[in-house]
This record gives C-alpha cells, structure tokens and sequence, in this order.
C-alpha cells in the first residue's frame, strides 16, 4: 500500500476508536480523557499495535493540541475576572498550592526525581480541570448553588497560578541555574502582569488584530497568531504553550467568546490527539511499578482538594453540605496535568518514570473526579445519618 | 458577593408590623467566571429564586432546595420567548398593581385582570367585537400576550386565547365582563 493510504487508514481508526470511546465516556458520566489515554498506550511503544509512518503528523497535532489547550485556558476568563478572582480568592488560592502541590512534590523527591522533577509533579497534583469541572457542574445542574462561585474563583486563582507557574518551569526544565531560576520567575511575573495591564487597558486593540465578521476569517486569524505567538515564545526559551495561553488572557470581551465557540472543536480534536500521543510514548510496562506510587497519591491528592474546597466554601458561609459538594468538585486532575508532564518529559530533564506515574495519576483523577461530585450528596446523607444513629443508641 | 445593599429581605424582622411595601427585593448579582452570571433573591419564605444568564445569551432560571438553601432543586433552560412569557405571567399582577395604585384616589373603580382562555368566543375576534365598552363599562387598558404588555389595545386588536386582558372598571362592570368574555 501506498504510505499515505496506511497514514490515513491509521489516522481514520485512531479518530474513529477515539469518537466511540468519548461517547462511552460522556454515557457513563466520566470524561473521556483517561480513555484517549488508554488508547494511546494500546497502541505504539510496548502496546498492542504499533503505529508506523504517522509519527511527524501525530508529534505537530498533539503540539497543536497543547496550544490550543492552553489559548482556551486563556480564553476562558476575562481579564477583569482574573483580576477580581485573584482579589477575593487568594487566601483559599494559596492554600491550595500549598496543601496540593506538596503532595507530588513530596512524592517525587521520595521517588529520587530530584527538584526538577519535583516541581514538574507538585505542577500535575496541583491543577484541578477546569474542563472536567466545568462540565460536571453543568450536568449535574450545579450552576445556580450558592458555592458554585467558590469553586470557579478557584479554578480562576488556578489559572493565573499557571500563568506564572508554566514560564519558571519552561525555565527549570531547560537547566537554569538557581539564579536563571530566579530571573525565570522575576520575567514571567513582569510578563504577566504586562499582559493583564494589556487586556485590561488595551484589550479592544489586541481583539481587533483578530476580529473580523466572517467567520472563515476569523478563525484563521485567531489559529495563525496562535501558532505564531507558540513559536516566537518557543524560539524565546518560553514554551509554546505559555506563549498561546497568555494571548489567550490578552484576547477579551465578544472576541474572546466568538474566539472560544469556533476553536473549541479544533481543540477537542487536537487535544484528543495530544493525550494519544503521550499515551503512546508511554510504555505501558513502566506503569505497574509507580501504581502504588500513583495510587497514594490519588488518595492523598483527593483528601487536600476537598480539605481546600470545604475550607475555601465554610469562608464563604456555605452549609456543609455544599462545602463537601465544592471540595468533591475540585478533586477531578486532567488536561493540564497531562500538559505539564508532558513539557517536562518533552525536555528530557527529568526521569522518564515522570510520564508514566502522571498518566496513571489523570487515569485515576479523571475518573474519580466527577464520580466524586456525584457521590458526595448521598455519601454526606449516609454519614450523618450513621451519626445521628450512633448519637441517639 | 456583589449587590448586598440596602434593602436586604428582612426575613423575620418587624414581626407584628404589617408594612404592605416592606418586603423591598434585592436581587444579588454574582458573577460565574467562564460561565455567565447569577441574579438570584431570596423569597419572604426562605427560598431562592433567580437566573442565570450564559455569556452566549441563554437563560436558566433556578429555585433553590428547601432543605438547602445553596443548592437548587431545579434549574430550567428557558428561550429568550419562554423567559419573555414567563416574565409576562408573573409581571401582569405587578402591572394590575401599579394601575389599582393609580386609580386608587377614584371610589368604586377597580382594576382586574381578565383571562381570555383559548376557546372563548372572542378568541381570534377584535376588541371591538366584544363590545365591552357600551355592554359593561369597563375599560381595557392593556393586554399582556407572551410576556409582551400592549398598552391600550385599539378596538381592531385582535385577540389571542391566553392573553390577559388588564381591565378597568366598577365592580359590577367586571363581574359581567368576565361573563362576556367567557360566554360571548
């Protein structure tokens, strides 16, 4: 056979297997993210299948994929929210680095990662998914609850975390030293707050570069300054990712919303490709041995989140009934777990290991999550009547 | 929270002072980041009551648990038209309310809503038709179709079954013009 018509034939079935196993997913209530990734390690390096002739395109879809994540994190709140969201939640945002980034970072240097890999992990323990979130608290007809706010001021507080949090470790991962480290981190504050200070003041101006009234126009203006923003930050040691997520903070207003409905099935695509692919670059036998490792962690990870949501809810005078549904909430990990283990095992500067305890970790989180907001109703009634009881015998 | 001004519901307070126009609304605004926004108030009996407006524009409107109060017991998807009807429904005393104030310094005027069921006679017939004027005396001042108000209805307005007819007149005058509308 000719080699495009094997690329396409595996290109087809890898979209097509995908598209049955998302409709599985969103059937039983889970997201679909675990699934690509267990396809992903069924098929290429130590699966069942190996892919062959495919890899340039899959290696630039799955980049693709990540770029776009991440200008749609950027997309997804205004600048003003940011800003107002940083306000008021930073006590709770705060306690929530703490009390979710140490667990992974613990982990990792108990695992021998070393800092660097330390910090790649308390990254990927750290981050709830907004995707995931989001989601679940609109099936399950949460929108309207009184602690909803609580939840999404966290996953606001999460995103300008990330926003400093990507540049230091593009920085880390490329082998600054501890004073590169620092500057790392004094630059991407600055940049930061240049970019907010954009979006707040000059906002119309960035959104006119890319506006435009036709739809086809648009769309190609809004994925090619994209792109070109992921490869001059590239090209600047930044990470592509980081570059397309802060002009995805700087596009604002009805551009920003036009922008999110038209690229958000680009994105489903292309990120559905991304988790494949990092699947596929695990080696499925590297997994049992960090099992315990990731399992521990799940149990652990799952315990901070829902301490950090009860907690960030009781501030706000929530009944406990909601702060268990606000910390039940916060506990899915997806997307940009699986992004920051990627740039860091992309880089080569941490132990491969990385890739496969984080892909069990999402596969684990990314399940659990939603199960965990769905359950946590009944799960509080069942104990406070097992109290009540043992109260009154 | 945005919006806790003055004019907080006092649940509870002032007990044992009837004050007709006590219970002053105040509808809190909270935004959702990513999503849209919440305005919500909390009803004399405890409860929640509001909407929540996506940014693509589309409304929910959302009631809270009765045994908890931050959650909602149900959250409705509603069409610009269906949120347009339901405001008109609810409206339509408001408005019956504002017109009783107004003719409150005449005696023996009265305001009443009518409804105009599907299937009475004069469901797609005229205003003049009806003739309500020189059989009753009464007065059709507005008619709330679709949660839209039409405000003094010309005698060539044709009516629709469901519209409510907001109508002016003397007690008896009503009584029989509620008559003339059901049965013709």
């Amino acid at each position: 056979m000719h080699h495009t018509t094997v690329a396409l034939i595996e290109l087809g079935a890898i979209f097509f297997g995908l598209g049955v196993l998302g409709r599985v997913a969103w059937k039983i209530g889970i997201s679909p993210i675990p699934f690509y990734l267990l396809g992903g390690l069924a098929f290429g390096s130590g699966g069942l299948i190996p892919l062959e002739g495919i890899d340039e395109f899959t290696t630039l879809a799955s980049e693709i994929g990540v770029i776009l994540l991440l200008l749609l994190l950027g997309l997804e709140y205004s600048a003003a929210e940011l800003v107002t969201g940083m306000r008021r939640s930073w006590v709770a945002g705060l306690l929530d680095i703490v009390l979710n980034a140490a667990p992974g970072a613990v982990v990792a240097i108990m695992l021998g990662w070393g800092p660097v890999g330390a910090l790649a992990m308390a990254g990927v323990t750290y981050i709830s998914s907004s995707g995931i979130i989001a989601k679940v608290l609109g099936d399950l007809g949460r929108l309207g609850n009184r602690e909803t706010p609580v939840i999404l001021s966290i996953l606001v507080f999460e995103d300008l975390a990330m926003a400093i949090y990507l540049p230091i470790l593009t920085a880390v991962l490329a082998g600054a030293t501890l004073l590169g480290g620092l500057t790392a981190i004094g630059i991407s504050l600055v940049v930061v707050t240049l970019v907010l200070v954009l979006a707040l003041r000059f906002g119309r101006y960035v959104s006119a570069l890319v506006d435009s009234p036709d739809p086809e126009v648009f769309l190609l203006r809004v994925l090619g300054a994209a792109l070109l923003v992921a490869g001059v930050a590239q090209q600047l040691q930044v990470s592509a990712a980081v570059g397309a997520f802060l002009l995805g903070i700087a596009i604002s207003g009805s551009t920003a919303e036009n922008a999110t409905r038209m690229l958000e099935p680009l994105r489903d695509l292309f990120a559905a490709m991304f988790f494949v692919v990092f699947g596929l670059n695990t080696d499925p036998a590297t997994i049992p041995p960090v099992l315990g490792a990731a399992v521990l962690l799940a149990v652990v990870t799952t315990a901070t989140k829902f301490a950090t949501g009860w907690w960030a809810a009781k501030r706000q005078g929530i009944a406990r009934m909601g702060r268990a549904r606000t910390g039940a909430a916060l506990v899915a990990r997806g997307e940009f777990s699986i992004v920051i283990a990627g740039l860091a095992v992309g880089a080569n500067a941490v132990d491969p290991q990385l890739a496969a305890l984080s892909t069990a970790y999402v596969l684990v989180m990314a399940i659990f999550g939603p199960l965990a907001a769905r359950l946590v109703e009944p799960a509080m009634r069942l104990a406070s009547t097992r109290l009540r009881r043992t109260a009154t015998a | 929270m945005v919006g806790s001004g003055p004019g907080r519901p006092h649940l509870g307070k002032k007990r044992g002072i009837r004050v007709v126009y006590a219970h002053v609304v105040n509808v809190e605004v909270t935004p959702l980041p990513g999503i849209g926004t919440r305005q919500d108030f909390v009803s004399r009996t405890g409860r929640r009551i509001g909407v929540i407006t996506y940014r693509d524009g589309k409304f929910e409107l959302i009631i809270s648990k009765k045994d908890d109060p931050d959650a909602c017991t149900a959250s409705i998807p509603l069409s610009p038209d269906e949120a347009g009807a339901l405001a008109g429904l609810l409206g339509a005393p408001q408005l019956v309310a504002e017109l009783s104030e107004a003719n409150s310094g005449l005696s023996g005027v009265h305001t009443k809503q009518l409804p105009l069921v599907p299937g009475s006679p004069y469901d797609g017939r005229t205003l003049g038709d009806t003739q309500l004027r020189t059989r009753t005396a009464v007065s059709v001042v507005a008619v709330v179709r679709a949660g839209t108000v039409h405000p003094s209805p010309r005698p060539d307005f044709v009516f629709g079954g469901g519209d409510l007819l907001i109508t002016v007149g003397t007690k008896d005058g009503l009584a029989k013009a509620a008559d003339v509308l059901d049965r013709g």
